[in-house]
């Protein structure tokens, strides 16, 4: 391979930024500052990945939405130039092909297999359990003593009961599908590790798929098997997608729920807007801004130019891998006034922290109605809520292609 | 000033519902976006502009946007 120059290889070693790039010190709700510069200085510019790769970096708001939005940008994980997090992720998408790594008439084939369950009527009609859920886990919080670790007392089982009950996964293999999902989404696993977590994963949704065949039940495998019955979707692909909707579906509404509740509670006035309103507006801002303010997916969204793209001055050349930054998207004060500043008020809705275009994310109904349950709750009930160690005690998980905390010590 | 719709584009994100319940709704068996009205009244237009904007299919347009493109 090293004889064939791939597109953007030619570029000079030393000029080419690293990426990801580190956050300062202290600030850990803020993106890097270089992200800051590139966004002022050279918005569509190259970066240097893990493995050598000089992918182009998207730093603004309006061209990341554009670009998220462009047909002539495409998804296929398979390319050679797809611009990977890391191994373990590169060899994730080559075991396990899914809608979020293939581009239309595909991906819209597999996906709408799922969005019903997804649709906003239906994730409504969950409201009230995931309230009940949520209740619950603050019930068993207050009847202990404190401090706990509010990451596995509550942010993790909330998105992991819900989307077992939704997929028709028992809860009691939480243990092995958290465990397994954290090896996937750590930059640090190497592809062994990747591998031997995709496989362990992958045999047991077949199982459960095998089980939904024979004993079909009201949940949303039991739609994928039935599927696979009709011959729309192999086996391996159904329990593929089985795998990406319960990696995704507990996994970043987690650290949305810690990180979240971390970055309230760093900012009092505006923890206290939440906690005293009974307003379902607000909430729903809230929940909107923190997606916008912390924007957990942080590693960017992943592509490849399927056509030449000429866009800010730059050409980018069909074959090269594009990296979307969203997180620093969010940030732009072009899109946003005074964005370094959380404002539960500001009802961001045109933020793509779900993403933008026809891969935006397909749980956000439910993630908001999960996040606006969880946000309207917690604080209200336990008022005197607060951080048992120094915020410098905090373990970030910058190591991490989904941001967030890995534990977050409470005290009330 | 009408609303279309692309029920082919859509990728059932929601948002449209999310932000004007009165003029959009989805369909029961895959969420694809339904339109309850083409001509709705002028209050809810902002509404109707908004969704279009969040679509992230930029699968709703109004009729006035449908000429520019049919133009480029």
């Amino acid at each position: 391979m090293s004889t064939i120059s791939a597109p953007g290889t030619d570029v000079p070693p030393a000029e080419v930024p690293d990426y990801p790039m580190t956050r300062a010190a202290g600030c850990p709700f803020d993106p890097p500052p270089a992200l800051h510069t590139l966004q002022a200085e050279a918005p569509i510019s190259r970066v240097r990945l893990w493995d050598g790769t000089t992918p182009w970096l998207v730093t603004r708001y309006e061209d990341v939405r554009a670009l998220l939005a462009d047909p002539r940008i495409g998804s296929d994980g398979t390319h050679p130039h797809y611009p990977h997090e890391s191994p373990a992720a590169k060899e994730r998408r080559r075991q396990s092909r899914t809608f979020i790594t293939v581009d239309d008439p595909e991906h819209a084939r597999l996906r709408r297999m799922v969005t019903a369950a997804f649709s906003i009527k239906h994730v409504e009609a969950l409201r009230p359990a995931i309230q009940k859920i949520v209740d619950d886990l603050i019930d068993a919080v207050l009847a202990g003593p404190g401090p706990v670790d509010l990451v596995q007392a509550f942010a993790l089982p909330v998105p992991s009961l819900v989307i077992c009950a939704l997929l028709g996964v028992p809860y009691a293999d939480h243990d092995f599908f958290q465990t397994n999902s954290r090896i996937l989404v750590r930059s640090t696993t190497t592809p062994e590790q990747a591998r031997a977590a995709t496989q362990l994963l992958l045999d047991y949704l077949d199982r459960l798929i095998g089980e939904k065949l024979t004993h079909p039940t009201d949940d949303l495998l039991s739609t994928v098997a039935e599927r696979v019955r009709a011959g729309e979707l192999s086996r391996r692909e159904a329990a593929g997608m089985g795998m990406l909707l319960l990696i995704a579906g507990h996994e970043t509404t987690a650290n949305m729920i810690a990180l979240g509740t971390l970055a309230l509670l760093q900012h009092p006035d505006q923890l206290a807007r939440v906690s005293a309103s009974d307003d379902p507006k607000l909430i729903a801002s809230a929940v909107e801004e923190l997606l916008r303010y912390l924007t957990i997916v942080h590693s960017g969204r992943r592509r490849v130019a399927r056509e030449d793209i000429e866009i800010g001055g730059v050409t980018i050349r069909a074959g090269e891998g594009v990296v979307l930054a969203n997180d620093i998207g969010n940030r732009d004060p072009a899109a946003f006034p005074d964005p370094g500043r959380l404002d539960v008020d500001r009802n961001p809705r045109h933020h793509v922290a779900f993403g933008f275009g026809v891969h935006q994310c397909l749980g956000q109904p439910l993630a908001r109605v999960e996040l606006q349950v969880v946000y309207s709750t917690l604080y209200r009930r336990i008022p005197t809520l607060r951080l048992a160690v120094g915020l410098d005690r905090i373990p970030f998980k910058h190591d991490g292609t989904v941001y967030g905390v890995y534990e977050l010590p409470v005290t009330w | 000033m009408k609303v279309i719709v692309d029920q082919h584009k859509c990728v059932a994100s929601g948002q449209c519902v999310l932000t004007a319940p009165e003029v959009f709704d989805q369909r029961e068996e895959d969420g694809i976006v339904v339109l309850l009205t083409e001509t709705p009244p002028e209050h809810l237009m902002d509404d109707v502009r908004q969704a279009a904007t969040l679509c992230p299919a930029q699968a709703i347009w109004l009729a006035e946007q449908e000429k520019q493109e049919d133009k480029e």
